[in-house]
């Protein structure tokens, strides 16, 4: 409690409410501009919010102590969904609800779509953002793999330059991103998998609501027995969600035999690294990469024969 | 840190207020509109029994700041009877038992509420998933979730 200055444990229950220790300024820009223009200005002295769930969290219990808080709540360019040949644009306001709820998401990205519906629960999905999930870097962010999987592009756009990170550029560390402290993700690109691909999410959490242990997206594309294009990523196993490449590599132009799985499965358990901590136990989180890896394997094969 | 002022609409009534930018929507909701049945616990997106409908749709009023409802439509658990008369769901959760220490039953009859008015006839798995976010720690959700199925079925 040392921590808590402001609150006065005799008055506790009169201040019970009073729970963000933090005082900052907020501004609600109208458009685009206005919002890169207070970043530009402010650089890292400001926060941005959209959703709220995790920076909200995160200065309750002072992990941040931002002097300004930027809200992208009242710019509606910046709440779209759009579709067309190549793919899905969504907005840095669309709310996880919305993204989840879309025809398309769920025909065309099914590992998406997984991850969204497993997603904490209807209330914070209906809060939080996808944008937001992905800028906020947790290691286990679910949106993550099946973003790494569809090789999802953000667009950075800061009020001099705009530019595209590919997701895989993306993540740095626990909370740290390719992102400039002017710059801010408007969009989120996922173009269409490849026709006949299939693709799927799977998890462990303790109950539903809490935060992955081990989470991971597959995508397959097989001729015949062949797997044609394979792409594997996993969330909650190291500093950031990452694509495990050598294992893509090796099962590539290979049939999905027991054997060439077991060799995947100590690749991906060589590939990851994984700590301890509250949810899981180092030892305990590659042994379950290993059986997610094949689970999703499987489900994708089952898929390709159920064809 | 500027007080803003904010104008919204709680349970049908529209409200002026000055606040804080480090307020959150639980907090004005019962400490500056005095509404109680709002409850605080967690405070961390956990438990859900602060939610809240705003423009409509569930949310965790904890993690929400009071300066971003400008605008908005917000329905507490005091707006869902009508002159004095529980609604349908409130009788049923007490015809099936469905609390014990009643403080998470706010939470569960705003979800129930949500619910039914999006979707009259859910399925088991249905009610189940909308009340993923709300957590009960005394009861057991079984009653709950059957209060919430008898009024969809009564009402066929």
């Amino acid at each position: 409690m040392s921590q808590n200055k402001n609150i006065n444990l005799g008055y506790i229950n009169l201040f019970n409410t009073h729970i963000i220790p933090v005082k900052f300024n907020y501004h609600a820009p109208q458009t685009l501009e206005e919002a890169l223009n207070l970043l530009n200005k402010l650089k890292d002295k400001a926060r941005v919010i959209a959703g709220g769930t995790d920076l909200i969290v995160d200065m309750k219990l002072r992990r941040k102590e931002p002097e300004h808080v930027v809200s992208l709540n009242k710019i509606r360019e910046l709440d779209y969904i759009t579709v067309d040949s190549l793919g899905v644009k969504i907005g840095a306001i669309v709310k996880l609800r919305k993204i989840e709820k879309e025809k398309i998401i769920r025909e065309r990205f099914p590992a998406l779509y997984e991850a969204l519906k497993s997603m904490a629960s209807i209330q914070v999905r209906n809060m939080g953002t996808m944008v937001g999930n992905i800028c906020n870097a947790s290691p286990a962010a679910d949106t993550a793999p099946p973003l790494l999987i569809y090789n999802a592009t953000l667009t950075a756009k800061s009020l001099n330059n705009e530019r595209k990170i590919p997701i895989e550029e993306f993540f740095k560390a626990p909370g740290k991103t390719a992102l400039k402290e002017d710059e801010l993700v408007t969009e989120i690109f996922i173009p269409y998998p490849p026709q006949d691909s299939h693709s799927t999410f799977l998890k462990i959490t303790r109950v539903g609501m809490d935060l992955s242990k081990v989470s991971i997206a597959v995508l397959t594309k097989f001729n015949g027995s062949i797997i044609e294009d394979i792409r594997i990523a996993l969330g909650a196993v190291a500093p950031t969600p990452l694509r495990i490449r050598r294992a893509e590599e090796f099962l590539k132009n290979k049939p999905l035999t027991e054997e060439n799985l077991k060799i995947v499965q100590e690749i991906v358990a060589k590939e990851i690294k994984p700590i301890t901590d509250v949810r899981s136990t180092e030892w305990y989180r590659r042994e379950v990469a290993k059986v997610l890896v094949k689970d999703a394997l499987m489900k994708c094969l089952e898929e390709e024969g159920g064809r | 840190m500027e007080k803003k002022k904010i104008i919204f609409k709680i349970n049908g009534v529209e409200k002026t207020v000055e606040v804080e930018p480090n307020k959150t929507l639980l907090w004005l909701i019962r400490e500056v509109l005095k509404l109680k049945g709002t409850k605080k616990a967690c405070e961390r997106g956990d438990c859900g029994l602060c939610t809240v409908l705003l423009n409509g749709e569930p949310v965790k009023s904890c993690l929400v700041l009071a300066v971003e409802v400008d605008g908005s439509e917000i329905v507490t658990v005091e707006g869902l009877s009508r002159d004095g008369e529980l609604t349908p769901i409130q009788k049923a959760f007490i015809e099936h038992g469905a609390l014990q220490c009643g403080f998470c039953t706010p939470a569960f009859v705003i979800v129930g509420h949500w619910l039914l008015n999006r979707n009259p006839n859910p399925s088991r798995e249905e009610v189940v998933e909308a009340l993923n976010g709300v957590l009960c720690r005394c009861t057991g959700y079984r009653p709950i979730i059957e209060a919430i199925l008898d009024v969809a079925k009564k009402r066929k």
